[in-house]
């Protein structure tokens, strides 16, 4: 008699366990997805500021207008590039982030560019945008390797196993573009 | 954890002492339990609006001052928190900041306008950092919790302790048999009354210190730079300014003990914070971010001690650090100690109600809201404006 009880005590505990395994393993893969989601976000947030930046910058820089050009190309490719793979997507995000820190780096020359307000607020809007991206992408990271132990370490790693939970990719930064530095040219502006 | 244990025990073993003496054991057991649940219900709709009101903070938008409001929002992304907290600023020259909220979903975090003159932007993603993963890791729920714990003890100790020494002389039931083991009981339950609240005191005071510790990992490990928080901790550390709202109940939650002396020996065993010299030391010798490294670098000066950081916080992998703030490379100026110490001032005028005009001479004229005058005159060069 006895014994059938330990065996159903057993048998609940089991499945106690089963059910809080197979939550947790459910709410890390769900911040993984919302994470990735969370980049896409900031990284929208970034399209929408340029044109703004572009504008209050035009007035100020009129020999600067191959640099703006660029700005506003890259931004078109990374919306364009929205939906067409990680790759794509990281790639034109890349030369984005370069187009802008090429710009940035010419503003030094012009003086009341830097002393306008309108300027300043966009350029503390970018730097913010800009770290959030990378946070945002931290946390991706961050949260798939809280979700890759739970579904490697032990006890969980079976329930991963009978309930078909994979391990998830980290986001690498593959594209050459996003690590270059800016190539700053000094050559005085044609007049 | 066991700290918490340790003080629950000591709660549970004061209800019993304290039943035992009066009669039955059990008794006083549910009774202790009784005080404690009505308390947790006190405590529970208290909000926190009525802290951030004793602390005169003034609830700030993203635009009101963008660069704090931008680097909340980024520790909120860092951290993972579902909504960015409220953000407020408290109009004091003291150096510290607060976070309160039980719930990660209606939380606060409070600077005063001193500390937001002081610090850089990588200081100040560092103190935000702290204080958001006081959110994220629910110390205030934790230490609240504690705090009524305490207050249970205390209080049955209080009257306890009373009532036996007043009904003393008496032998109230003799069920028990020899009056001996009455007196014993008896003298048992008065020690325990006495130590009980120093105990739990101490208990609290250290479980208070851990989590102080497990928020400077936290911040070092969202902001992947922990030289960022040591650098503000040592402004803070040096300054002698006292905050004139602190309050005892909330003083876990500053990220500097709002009552700390300015001078002599912080009194360890009882101080809400472990010392400052200590915290920027273990974060400047920390090689990664992680809390396997916070730990490591804690042990470095604490040969004999025991861990600090709890052990689900060690599972994770390696985690680099970064450089000092990337925006360096958008070229991003950041504004000079007089540049922010203005921003800050105006701000504070213009959530007072003040109008603020600009004069085209560069001085900025701060109009109070029911002047009764249709224009004013710049001091400075003597231009009139129409307000």
């Amino acid at each position: 008699m006895i014994a059938v009880y330990v065996i159903a005590g057993i048998i609940v505990v089991l499945c106690i366990f089963f059910i809080f395994a197979y939550n947790g393993l459910v709410r890390l893969r769900n911040q993984v997805k919302n994470a990735w989601a969370q980049i896409d976000v900031q990284l929208k947030r970034r399209h929408d500021l340029i044109p703004n930046l572009v504008e209050t910058v035009k007035g100020y820089m009129k020999f600067e207008r191959d640099t703006l050009e660029a700005v506003t190309k890259a931004r078109t490719t990374a919306q364009q590039a929205i939906g067409s793979g990680v790759g794509a997507q990281a790639k034109a995000e890349g030369e984005l982030s370069s187009a802008l820190t090429r710009l940035l780096a010419v503003v030094e020359n012009y003086p009341d560019l830097k002393a306008n307000k309108s300027f300043l607020d966009l350029q503390e809007q970018l730097t913010s945008t800009e770290n959030k991206i990378s946070f945002s992408r931290q946390f991706f990271n961050d949260s798939v390797l809280s979700y890759n132990n739970q579904t490697q370490m032990f006890p969980s790693n079976i329930v991963a196993g009978m309930t078909g939970f994979k391990q998830s990719e980290f986001f690498e930064v593959k594209a050459e573009a996003e690590r270059e530095a800016p190539k700053v040219s000094f050559e005085q502006p044609k007049t | 954890m066991i700290l918490v244990a340790a003080m629950g025990i000591l709660l549970l073993l004061v209800g019993y002492a304290l039943g035992l003496a009066f009669g039955s054991g059990i008794a006083g057991l549910v009774i202790a339990l009784v005080v404690w649940f009505f308390m947790n219900l006190i405590a529970y709709f208290q909000g926190d609006s009525i802290l951030l009101a004793m602390s005169r903070a003034i609830k700030i938008g993203p635009d009101d001052h963008p660069r704090l409001y931008n680097v909340v929002e980024e520790m909120k992304i860092a951290s993972g928190l579902e909504r960015i907290p409220d953000v407020y600023i408290i109009d004091d020259p003291a150096l510290n900041a607060f976070a309160t909220g039980r719930d990660p979903k209606k939380a606060s975090v409070a600077i005063t306008s001193g500390l937001l003159e002081k610090l850089n932007r990588d200081e100040l993603q560092g103190v935000i950092g702290h204080e958001v993963s006081h959110i994220k890791n629910r110390d205030v729920l934790l230490m609240t919790m504690c705090s009524i714990i305490l207050g249970t003890i205390v209080i049955l100790a209080w009257y306890g302790s009373r009532a036996l020494f007043f009904s003393g002389g008496n032998t109230r039931r003799s069920s028990k048999g020899g009056g001996q083991a009455q007196l014993i009981i008896f003298a048992v339950a008065i020690i325990l009354m006495i130590l009980a609240p120093i105990f739990a005191q101490l208990i609290y005071f250290a479980i208070s210190r851990k989590r102080e510790y497990l928020a400077d990992a936290s911040s070092a490990q969202y902001t992947r730079y922990p030289e960022g928080l040591a650098s503000a901790l040592e402004k803070i550390g040096a300054s002698t300014y006292q905050l004139k709202t602190a309050n005892q109940a909330t003083a876990p939650m500053y990220i500097s003990n709002p009552f700390r002396k300015s001078s002599g020996a912080p009194t360890a065993l009882t101080s809400t914070h472990p010392p400052i010299q200590e915290r920027i030391r273990i974060l400047r010798a920390m090689a990664g971010a992680s809390y396997a490294d916070y730990e490591r670098a804690y042990l470095q000066s604490h040969k004999a001690g025991g861990r600090v950081m709890p052990a689900s916080a060690l599972t994770a992998g390696a985690v680099g650090l970064r450089s000092a703030q990337p925006e360096a490379a958008l070229g991003a100026p950041q504004p000079s100690r007089l540049e922010r110490t203005r921003e800050v001032g105006d701000l504070l005028w213009q959530k007072s109600g003040y109008r603020i005009i600009d004069c085209g001479c560069g001085t900025r004229l701060k109009v109070p809201a029911n002047l009764g005058r249709v224009s004013v005159k710049c001091p400075h060069c003597g231009k009139t404006h129409n307000i």
